[in-house]
C-alpha cells in the first residue's frame, strides 16, 4: 500500500511543537506590546485641538508660569483648565485677529466654552490628586514630560498603573525639591536617590500602595 | 429477540470478553463500528444525538441571555450568593473523576476489567470537565475578564490572590484537563494507526494518519509506547485525589457553617468517584446494547463497577454521618443549626432526605448479587446515584447559605428557568459529544483487547 | 441578670390558625417568579434600560474625552473642589436648616446646618433625598395650558387679566389655597394681595399639618399657642401618640439630639438617665425607644390621659403619676397630632399641673403666618367652588385632588372654577385638572424664606438656575402685585431690608446667606393663661382607622423619590408598598393573614389594599399610610400602594371608628430587607437595664465570650499611622433610618426597584436590624445599624481570587469595583452579610438628569461588581490629604462619614483608634462594648455600645 504522507512530514511533524510553542508566546508578547502602544495608549500622539495651542510658546518663549493657567493645581484635585478670559487678558491685546484665534474670541463673545480634547485622560475609576503631589515635590515633568517644548500637546507616559506603582512605591527615585517642581528644565542630580531619601523624610512622604488611594 | 443476543454473548461475570474472539474479530468488531456506513447507525444514536443537539441549543439561548443580562437573570442573592453555576461545576467535575480512575489506578492495580472501558470513560472524563470548565467562568458577574484569574504579566502590576482556593480551583482543573486529554490521546494512537491502515477511504486514511503520529508498532514504538503510558499513569494518579480534594477547599477553607469542614476533601473525593461509575454505567449499558458489544463489555464489568459504586457509596454515607456528628459534637450553636436546617428545618429539607435515599438506601441493593447481575437494575440505580450525588451539591451550596450567622441576612434561593436551562443545556453538550465519540472514534481500546484475548485463549488468538 | 428573649416575629410564638399561612412561607412577601414579564417590565420602569450589554468590552482603549472650562470663572470657585451654601428645606411649611454641598455647581449632597436650631447638623431621611428629588425627570419642566405646551409669558398675561377683573371686583371670585404657609415674606406678599383685593380669600390645606396642636391650644387657652419643648431638661417623657422622634414631628431632629444626648449622657457618666412612656396605637420609632409603651387604640389615648388628670383608674397610671411628681417641672407631657384637641388640652394642663411650663416646655406665638383651622378654611372653600361664588382659583404647591379629605370631595367642586391655576413640582392629580399648570421651582432653585419650628427665621437660597425653568411662589404672586418681572430674590431681600433695623442692611444680609437664618428670630417665650378642658366628645366603639403619613414617603409629596420607596419602614423593613397594619390578634378575629386582600370600608368609601400583621398594634385597630396610590406621580410612585387619602374624612382627620373589613383575595406580596421572621437564640443586640449595668458592668461582652488577638495564623497587621474604627451606640439610635439614605447619597448607592428587593438584592450599605423581643402582641423594638464591620481579619479578603478586596494600611476594608470579576465568594464568606452585589446593571447609567446628583468623588458602579460600605473612603483621603498639606495629622473629627453626619442621635462616631483621646476610642473603652459574633475572630473595627434601659420599677414587675 503507497504511502498516505510524503517522509518530509516527520520533520514537519517534530517542527510544528516548537511552532506551536513559539506561536502562543508570540501572541502573549504581541497583546502586552499593542496594549502599551501608542495606538491604546496615545503616548506622544499630539491631540487635535480646537486652537493649536503650543506649551512651547507660551512656556519658553513667554515664560508664563505653568500656574498662571493651572490655577488651582496647588489647592485642588483638579489642575483647573483656563477660562477663556484668561485667554483674552492677553490676547484681547495681541493677535487680536489672528483667525487661529478666532474660536477663543468666538467663546469669549458667545459665552459657549472651548471644547479641548484631553490628553492625560485617568479611566474614570482613578482618583488622581493633583495639588498633594505637587506639595510632596513631585515635578509637573515628572509625569507631563517637557511640556515647555511641546508645540502641540501629547502625553510622554502611559498612565498605566504600575507606571503610577512604580513611584508610589520607590518616590525617592523621582521626588525633587519643592522650589523646583514648577521648573520644566530641573535635571535630577547625580544622587537622586540620596537627596530623594532625604526629601522623602523631610516632607513625610508615604509611599502608599494602598488601592483606595485611587480607586473609590 | 434482543435478549436473546444478550444471553449468546453475553459470556458471564467471570470473563472480561466473550467466547470465540481472535485479534482479527476484536479488531473488526470494534473498528467495524466507526466504519459502519453512516445509515446503518442504530436508530438510538440518531435520537439521541438530536435530542441532546435540542439541549445544546438551549444551553445556547441561556448562555447568550445570561451574557446581555448579568447573573441576575439566575436566583442567586445574598445571602445565596452561589447556586446552580456552582452545583453543576463539582457535579461535573465529580464525573469526570471516573475516567482518570480507571485508566490510571486500575491499569497500575492491573485490573484487566478496566480494559474494554477506560477508552470512553477517559472520553466522558473530557468531555465532564470541559462542561464542569465552563461553569466558572459564565457565573463570574464579570464573565469577559475572567482572565484576571491567571497570573500573567500585566500593566497593572497585580497578580490573582494565592490565598483564594479559587485560584487553586484554576490550576487543579486545567492541569486534570490537559493530563486527561493526553493519556486518552495517547491511548488511541496504536488504534489511530489501526484505523488508518483499515480505513478504505483516502480521506479517512490520511486523517487517521495524521492523529495517528507515524505509528509503525515496530518494537520500538511499543516498547517506548508502554513506558510512557505508564508515566502518565503515574502522573495522574495523584490528580485523581488532588482535583476533587481542591474543589472541596472551595468549601471548606471558608469559615460558613456546612462548608468549614475538615472531612470534606476525603469525602468529595469519593463522592466523585462514586458519581464517576455511575455516569460510566449509565454510558455503557445503552452502548454495549446498541452496538452489541455485551461480549466485550461483559457482566464481569458491570459487577466489578457496582461494588466500586458500593463501596464508594459507604465512604459517602460515612462522610454524611460524621458531618451530622461533629454538628452535634462540636457543641457549636451555629453547627448544629445548620444540620438542623439542613435536614429537618430548612425550607430544602426535601432535598436533603431525597439525597440520603439515592446515595446510600438504594444503592444498598448492590449488596445482593443478583441486583448486581440484572442490567436494568444497575442501571437504574446508577441514574438514581447520579441524581443523587447532584443533590447532595445542592444541599451542601444552598442549605449552608440560606441561613448563616446574622438571621437579619438570611435568604432564600429560588432557581429560575435559566438556571435549569443552563444545566440542561450542558447535559446535552456531554451528550452530544459522547455521541460523536462513540460513533467516530473506537470506543474500546482495539489494541489493549487483543492483549486480553492473547491472556484469556492465546491457542486461537491468532486464529486457525 | 435574666437574659431578654428575642424573636423575630410571631410564629414560633403564635400557633394561631391565621399565622400558618405567615409561617408556611417564611417570607411572606416573597412568592417565587420564574422571571414573570410583569415583574421585569416594573423593574425596568425602575431601572431604565439596562438591558444594554452592561461595559461588555475588556477593550481599554480609552474613549476620545473632552474637557470644558469656564469661559468666566466664579471668583471664589476652585476647581475640583466642592462649595457649600446654607439652605432650608421645608417639610409641611416648616424650615429646617441645611448645608447642601455643590460639586460645579450641582447639588449633590445635603447635610444638617450646625448653626440652625431645627437641625444641629443633622438630616432627616427627607432631606437627604430632596437631592434626587431636584434632579427628578419626572418633575414638571414646562408651563400647560389645558394641558397643551404654553409659556410663561402668556400665564402672566392670563393672570394679569384675573388681576384686572379682580381689580374691578375688589376680589371676589379670586381664591388663593397655599399649604402651611411660614414664610414670612410670602406672608407679607399675600397680605398685600388680601389688602388690594378685599373679598379675595386666602385658604390653607396642609394635609399632616399641625391642625390638632393648635386647636387643642385654642381649646385649652382659647388661642393658637406654639409648644416647643426642651427634652434636654426632660427626665421623664411622657407620649400621648406623640411620635416625636420621627421626621413628621416638628422639630424632630432638635428632639431627638436632645433626647438621645441624656441617654448618652447617663450611659457614659452615670447620670440618670431619662424614661420615657409612650402611649399609642401604631408601632413608632418612639415607642420603640420607650421604657414603657401602652398600647391602646389611638380613641382610648383619651381616656387614658383623663385617668392621669382625674386620678389614676390603673396601676400603670398610678407608676407614672407618681413618677410625674417626683419629676416635677423635669417631666414633659406631649400629646400627637394624631389625637384629638381635647388630649392637646389635657397635655397643656398636665405640664401645668406638673410645673413644667417654662422649663421643659415653653409656649410662643405659632409659627404658622396664619394659623386657621385649615379643615374649615378647605371646607369653606369647597363649598363656595360648588356654589360658584369662586371664579378664579390659584393653588400654590399642595396637591388637594390627592390629599383633600374625601367626603368634601373636592375634585368635584373644583369643577366648577372658571380659572384654575396650579403651581407645582410635579404635574400631580391637581395639576391634571387645572387650566394652567406652572412649574414650581425646587427648593434648591428658590430664593424664599420660612420659620424654624420654634420660630427661627431661615433662609432659602437657591444653589443651581431652575432646570426647568420653574418659578416660586413670589414670583407667581408677582404677578397679581403688578410686578411680574421682580425676581424671588429682590422681593425677599426687600422684605429684610424693610424689616432690619440700621445701616448695615448688606453685611446683615451677607452673615444672614452665610448661616442661612437670621440669628435672634426665634419666638420669644409667652406665658399662657391656664389650662383648661372642654367637653369629652362621644366615646367611639368597634374596629377604628388610624391614618399616618408614611414613615419614609410621608403625605406625598416625595412619592416619586426613589431613595424613600426604596428605604424600608423601620417597624417592618417594608419597602415600595403602603399596608394595612393590623395586631395579630384581630387578624386572627377577622380570619386574615399577611398578604391578603381586603376591601376596607367605612362611611360608605371604600378601598383595597394588603394586610400586614404588625407586632404590637393595638388590637381592633388598623393603621393605614399616606403617600401611596398615586396616579400622576410618575414613573417611580405611579400604581405602587393604595390611597389612604380615600379613606380619610374631615370630622375624622387621624382617626376614626366603624370599619369594615371584607377578604378579597390573598397572596399579594410584599417587599421587605429582613426576610427572616423568626430569631434563633443568638445575641446580636445587647442590653440591660441601668440597674444592671451598675452590678454587671461587663454584661455586654462577659469574661467566657472574649477572644483574644492571638488566636491567628496570619501575623497581625500593625498599624503606624492612622486605625479607623466605627462606634455605634445602641442606647442612642432611634432607627430613624437617616444613615441609610445619607449613604445612599453619598456613595451614588442604585436603586433596585421592588422585585429585587424581594429577592433579597437591595443596595443599601448600611442597614437597619430591627429585633423583637417579650410577648408576641406588645414586644419592644430594637434597632441596630450594620456597615461593613472592617474586620481585622476580613473573611472576604482571604477568598477574593483576584485580590479586588484587600486590607490598606489603616485597617480598611477596600473594595476595588474596577479589580472586581464578580465571583461573589467575598459574600459568601462574610458573616455579616453586608456586601451587595450588582446581579444587574442596577446603576442607572441612561437617565442624564440623574447625572448631576452623583458625587463626583465615588465610582458609580457597574454590572456584574461587589460594593459594600468602605467608611466613606472619599471623605478619609480628603480629609488625610488637606492635613498632609498642612503637615499635621489628621484632628479628631476632621472624618466624618455620611451615616455619623446625618445621624440626629450622635449614635455612630468615627476616628483613628491609635489616638487614646479620639472619641471614638473614648467610646470604645466604654464596658458596654461589643462586637458582632465575635467568636468568629475576626475582631471587626465597628463595635457597638449595648443598650441601656432605665424601665420604672414598680412596672417592671409586673
Amino acid at each position: 500500500m503507497a504511502q498516505i504522507f510524503h517522509r518530509s512530514s516527520n520533520s514537519l511533524a517534530k517542527v510544528s511543537i516548537a511552532g506551536t510553542l513559539l506561536g502562543l508566546s508570540g501572541l502573549v508578547w504581541a497583546a502586552y506590546e499593542i496594549n502599551a502602544g501608542a495606538f491604546i495608549t496615545n503616548v506622544a500622539v499630539a491631540r487635535e485641538q480646537p486652537v493649536p495651542f503650543s506649551h512651547k510658546h507660551h512656556v519658553t518663549d513667554d515664560g508664563i508660569d505653568c500656574r498662571y493657567c493651572h490655577t488651582s493645581v496647588e489647592t485642588s484635585p483638579f489642575a483647573g483648565l483656563p477660562p477663556t478670559e484668561t485667554c483674552m487678558s492677553c490676547h484681547s491685546q495681541i493677535w487680536t485677529n489672528a483667525a487661529m484665534l478666532e474660536p477663543v474670541r468666538a467663546s469669549f463673545r458667545t459665552g459657549q466654552s472651548i471644547a479641548w480634547t484631553r490628553v492625560h485622560d485617568l479611566p474614570d475609576y482613578v482618583y488622581f490628586n493633583h495639588s498633594i503631589h505637587v506639595n510632596k515635590g513631585i515635578g509637573c515633568a515628572t509625569c507631563h514630560g517637557r511640556v515647555d517644548q511641546m508645540p502641540l500637546t501629547y502625553a510622554v507616559n502611559t498612565l498605566y498603573m504600575q507606571w503610577c506603582v512604580e513611584c508610589h512605591r520607590n518616590p525617592e527615585k523621582y521626588v525633587r525639591p519643592r522650589e523646583q517642581v514648577f521648573n520644566m528644565a530641573y535635571e535630577a542630580p547625580a544622587d537622586q536617590l540620596e537627596q530623594g531619601r532625604r526629601l522623602v523624610t523631610q516632607y513625610k512622604i508615604q509611599s502608599l500602595t494602598d488601592c483606595v488611594t485611587c480607586h473609590r | 429477540m434482543e435478549e436473546e443476543r444478550v444471553a449468546t454473548l453475553d459470556p458471564g461475570p467471570d470473563k472480561v470478553i466473550g467466547p470465540g474472539h481472535d485479534f482479527k474479530s476484536v479488531t473488526e468488531k470494534i473498528g467495524g463500528v466507526v466504519f459502519m456506513p453512516f445509515v446503518r447507525t442504530p436508530r438510538q444514536l440518531f435520537i439521541g444525538f438530536a435530542v441532546a443537539f435540542v439541549l445544546v441549543n438551549l444551553f445556547l439561548v441561556a448562555v447568550t441571555w445570561l451574557f446581555a443580562r448579568g447573573v441576575g437573570v439566575w436566583g442567586i442573592v445574598i445571602p445565596v450568593a452561589w447556586g446552580f453555576a456552582i452545583v453543576n461545576f463539582v457535579w461535573w467535575i465529580g464525573i469526570g473523576h471516573a475516567g482518570t480512575l480507571i485508566s490510571a489506578i486500575l491499569l497500575l492495580l492491573k485490573q484487566d476489567w478496566r480494559t474494554s472501558i477506560n477508552r470512553f470513560s477517559e472520553a466522558m472524563t473530557l468531555f465532564a470537565v470541559a462542561c464542569a470548565g465552563m461553569f466558572p467562568i459564565l457565573h463570574l458577574g464579570r464573565p469577559w475578564l475572567a482572565y484576571w484569574l491567571l497570573p500573567y504579566p500585566n500593566t497593572m502590576w497585580l497578580w490573582p490572590q494565592p490565598r483564594s482556593p479559587l485560584i487553586w480551583d484554576v490550576f487543579a482543573v486545567s492541569t486534570y484537563a490537559s493530563v486527561s486529554f493526553l493519556f486518552w490521546f495517547t491511548g488511541l494512537i496504536p488504534d489511530f494507526a489501526t484505523m488508518r491502515d483499515s480505513a478504505r477511504q483516502s480521506w479517512a486514511r490520511k486523517i487517521f494518519g495524521v492523529l495517528a503520529m507515524g505509528w509503525r508498532s515496530s518494537a520500538k514504538h511499543w516498547a517506548r509506547y508502554q513506558k510512557a503510558y505508564l508515566l502518565l499513569a503515574g502522573l495522574s494518579t495523584p490528580l485523581v485525589v488532588s482535583v476533587h480534594s481542591v474543589v472541596s477547599f472551595d468549601f471548606s477553607v471558608s469559615i460558613l457553617p456546612g462548608w468549614h469542614t475538615t472531612i470534606f476533601p476525603p469525602y468529595f473525593v469519593a463522592g466523585a468517584i462514586y458519581s464517576g461509575f455511575a455516569m460510566v454505567l449509565t454510558l455503557a449499558i445503552p452502548v454495549r446494547r446498541w452496538y452489541h458489544l455485551e461480549d466485550m463489555i461483559t457482566m464481569r464489568h458491570i459487577e466489578c463497577m457496582s461494588k466500586v459504586m458500593l463501596g464508594t457509596g459507604l465512604i459517602v454515607a460515612y462522610g454524611y454521618g460524621m458531618e451530622a456528628f461533629m454538628a452535634w459534637y462540636s457543641g457549636n450553636q451555629f453547627e448544629r443549626f445548620m444540620y438542623w436546617n439542613r435536614a429537618w428545618g430548612g425550607h430544602y429539607w426535601w432535598t436533603y432526605v431525597l439525597l440520603i435515599f439515592c446515595n446510600i438506601l438504594i444503592p444498598q441493593a448492590l449488596w445482593s448479587r443478583r441486583v448486581r447481575m440484572s442490567v436494568p437494575a444497575v442501571f437504574a440505580i446508577a441514574l438514581v446515584v447520579n441524581v443523587g450525588m447532584w443533590l447532595e451539591r445542592f444541599v451542601i451550596v444552598v442549605t449552608s447559605l440560606e441561613r448563616d450567622f446574622m438571621p437579619s441576612a438570611w435568604g432564600r434561593y429560588y432557581p429560575t428557568f435559566w438556571d435549569i436551562a443552563t444545566y440542561a443545556g450542558t447535559i446535552g453538550v456531554f451528550l452530544c459529544l459522547m455521541f460523536l465519540f462513540i460513533r467516530g472514534l473506537p470506543a474500546i481500546s482495539m489494541f489493549e483487547m487483543r492483549e486480553v484475548v492473547h491472556h484469556e485463549e492465546p491457542s486461537h488468538a491468532h486464529g486457525d | 441578670m435574666k437574659e431578654p428573649k428575642y424573636w423575630r416575629s410571631l410564629e414560633e410564638l403564635q400557633q394561631s390558625e391565621s399565622f400558618r399561612r405567615f409561617a408556611e412561607d417564611e417570607f411572606a412577601d416573597r412568592t417565587p417568579d420564574w422571571n414573570d414579564p410583569a415583574s421585569r417590565r416594573r423593574f425596568l420602569r425602575v431601572m431604565g434600560a439596562s438591558l444594554a450589554l452592561g461595559g461588555a468590552a475588556a477593550c481599554t482603549k480609552q474613549p476620545k474625552e473632552t474637557i470644558v472650562p469656564y469661559v468666566r470663572q466664579p471668583e471664589e470657585f476652585v476647581p475640583g473642589k466642592p462649595l457649600f451654601y446654607a439652605t432650608s428645606i421645608m417639610s409641611a411649611g416648616l424650615a429646617t436648616g441645611a448645608l447642601v454641598e455643590s460639586h460645579l455647581g450641582r447639588p449633590t449632597k445635603v447635610e444638617g446646618n450646625p448653626d440652625h436650631p431645627a437641625s444641629l447638623g443633622a438630616t432627616t431621611p427627607q432631606m437627604q433625598a430632596t437631592v434626587l428629588t431636584l434632579y427628578d425627570p419626572d418633575r414638571a419642566q414646562t408651563v400647560t395650558h389645558n394641558g397643551n405646551i404654553d409659556t410663561w409669558g402668556n400665564f402672566v398675561t392670563a393672570l394679569a387679566a384675573v388681576r384686572d377683573v379682580a381689580d374691578l371686583k375688589k376680589g371676589a371670585g379670586l381664591r388663593l389655597l397655599t399649604g402651611t404657609i411660614t414664610s414670612p415674606t410670602l406672608a407679607a406678599q399675600i397680605g398685600e394681595i388680601l389688602a388690594a383685593f378685599p373679598q379675595a380669600r386666602w385658604h390653607q390645606w396642609e394635609p399632616c399639618g399641625s391642625h390638632t396642636e393648635y386647636a387643642g391650644s385654642v381649646a385649652a387657652f382659647g388661642k393658637a399657642w406654639n409648644a416647643v419643648y426642651r427634652l434636654n431638661r426632660a427626665a421623664r417623657i411622657v407620649s400621648l401618640d406623640a411620635d416625636f422622634l420621627d421626621p413628621w414631628f416638628p422639630g424632630s431632629l432638635r428632639y431627638t439630639r436632645d433626647y438621645t444626648a441624656k441617654r448618652r449622657d447617663a450611659a457614659q457618666n452615670s447620670t440618670e438617665a431619662p424614661r420615657l412612656y409612650v402611649a399609642e396605637s401604631a408601632p413608632s420609632i418612639t415607642g420603640g425607644m420607650a421604657e414603657h409603651r401602652f398600647r391602646m387604640r389611638a380613641a382610648d389615648i383619651e381616656s387614658f390621659a383623663e385617668g392621669l388628670v382625674e386620678g389614676a383608674s390603673d396601676p400603670r397610671q398610678h407608676a407614672l403619676l407618681k413618677d410625674l411628681e417626683d419629676h416635677r417641672g423635669s417631666s414633659v407631657v406631649i400629646a400627637g397630632r394624631y389625637q384629638q384637641p381635647r388630649v392637646h388640652a389635657i397635655a397643656h394642663l398636665l405640664n401645668e399641673r406638673f410645673g413644667n411650663i417654662g422649663s421643659t416646655v415653653i409656649y410662643t406665638d405659632p409659627v404658622e403666618a396664619n394659623p386657621t383651622d385649615q379643615v374649615a378654611s378647605l371646607r369653606e372653600l369647597v363649598a363656595e367652588m360648588r356654589s360658584g361664588a369662586v371664579e378664579a382659583l390659584l393653588i400654590l404647591g399642595g396637591n388637594p385632588v390627592y390629599d383633600a379629605p374625601a367626603d368634601l370631595n373636592f375634585l368635584e367642586a373644583l369643577q366648577h372654577v372658571k380659572l384654575r391655576a396650579q403651581l407645582g413640582l410635579y404635574y400631580n392629580e391637581t395639576a391634571e385638572w387645572c387650566h394652567w399648570h406652572v412649574p414650581e421651582a425646587h427648593t434648591f432653585e428658590s430664593w424664599s424664606d420660612a420659620r424654624a419650628w420654634d420660630g427661627t427665621a431661615s433662609i432659602v437660597q437657591p444653589l443651581i438656575a431652575p432646570i426647568y425653568n420653574g418659578k416660586t411662589p413670589h414670583e407667581v404672586l408677582g404677578v397679581l402685585l403688578n410686578q411680574a418681572d421682580r425676581s424671588a430674590h429682590d422681593t425677599v431681600q426687600d422684605f429684610w431690608r424693610a424689616q432690619h433695623k440700621g445701616t448695615d442692611f448688606s453685611d446683615f444680609w451677607q452673615i444672614a446667606l452665610h448661616d442661612g437664618l437670621i440669628a435672634g428670630t426665634a419666638f420669644p417665650e409667652q406665658a399662657p393663661p391656664a389650662a383648661r378642658i372642654p367637653e369629652a366628645t362621644a366615646a367611639s366603639s368597634g374596629v377604628e382607622i388610624s391614618f399616618r403619613p408614611d414613615p419614609c414617603v410621608g403625605d406625598g409629596t416625595s412619592s416619586n423619590n426613589a431613595w424613600l420607596q426604596e428605604l424600608p419602614k423601620p417597624c417592618n423593613k417594608m419597602t415600595w408598598d403602603n399596608a394595612l397594619w393590623i395586631s395579630a390578634k384581630t387578624a386572627e378575629r377577622f380570619n386574615l393573614g399577611t398578604g391578603d386582600i381586603v376591601e376596607l370600608s367605612q362611611a360608605g368609601r371604600k378601598l383595597r389594599g394588603p394586610v400586614w400583621i404588625q407586632p404590637g398594634h393595638a388590637d381592633e385597630s388598623l393603621t393605614i399610610h399616606f403617600g401611596y396610590g398615586r396616579t400622576r406621580a410618575g414613573r417611580v410612585a405611579d400604581g405602587v400602594g393604595f390611597n389612604a387619602y380615600a379613606l380619610r374624612a374631615s370630622g375624622a382627620l387621624w382617626h376614626g371608628a366603624g370599619a369594615q373589613m371584607k377578604r378579597i383575595s390573598h397572596g399579594y406580596s410584599f417587599a421587605t430587607t429582613q426576610h427572616t421572621q423568626t430569631m434563633e437564640e443568638r445575641d446580636p443586640f445587647r442590653l440591660a437595664t441601668v440597674d444592671e449595668y451598675r452590678s454587671h458592668p461587663d454584661f455586654a461582652r462577659p469574661e467566657g465570650q472574649r477572644v483574644t488577638k492571638d488566636l491567628t495564623l496570619f501575623p497581625m497587621w500593625n498599624y503606624p499611622k492612622y486605625k479607623w474604627g466605627l462606634s455605634i451606640d445602641l442606647t442612642a439610635c432611634t432607627g430613624c433610618n437617616a444613615c441609610m439614605v445619607a449613604c445612599q447619597a453619598e456613595n451614588n448607592i442604585a436603586v433596585v426597584g421592588k422585585e429585587e428587593v424581594a429577592k433579597g438584592r437591595h443596595m443599601n450599605w448600611i442597614r437597619l436590624d430591627r429585633y423583637f423581643s417579650g410577648p408576641v402582641d406588645d414586644p419592644q423594638m430594637y434597632f441596630q445599624p450594620v456597615p461593613c464591620m472592617h474586620c481585622e481579619d476580613a473573611l472576604c479578603e482571604l477568598v477574593c481570587p483576584v485580590a479586588a478586596t484587600v486590607h490598606s494600611g489603616e485597617g480598611l476594608n477596600e473594595m476595588v469595583y474596577n479589580r472586581c470579576v464578580g465571583t461573589r465568594y467575598c459574600s459568601n464568606n462574610c458573616p455579616y452579610k453586608v456586601r451587595r452585589f450588582n446581579f444587574y446593571l442596577y446603576s442607572d447609567w441612561y437617565t442624564r438628569s440623574l447625572y448631576g446628583g452623583r458625587n463626583p468623588d465615588v465610582s458609580v458602579r457597574s454590572r456584574g461588581v461587589m460594593e459594600k460600605c468602605s467608611y466613606c473612603v472619599q471623605r478619609i483621603n480628603e480629609a488625610k490629604i488637606g492635613a498632609e498639606k498642612e503637615d499635621r495629622p489628621v484632628r479628631d473629627g476632621e472624618i466624618i462619614t455620611a451615616c455619623q453626619q446625618a445621624c440626629p442621635a450622635n449614635a455612630i462616631v468615627f476616628g483613628n483608634l491609635n489616638d487614646p483621646e479620639s472619641e471614638v476610642s473614648r467610646r470604645k473603652r466604654q464596658q458596654r462594648d461589643y462586637s458582632l459574633l465575635e467568636e468568629l475572630n475576626t475582631h471587626p473595627r465597628t463595635t457597638y455600645l449595648a443598650r441601656l434601659r432605665h424601665p420604672n420599677p414598680d412596672l417592671e414587675k409586673g
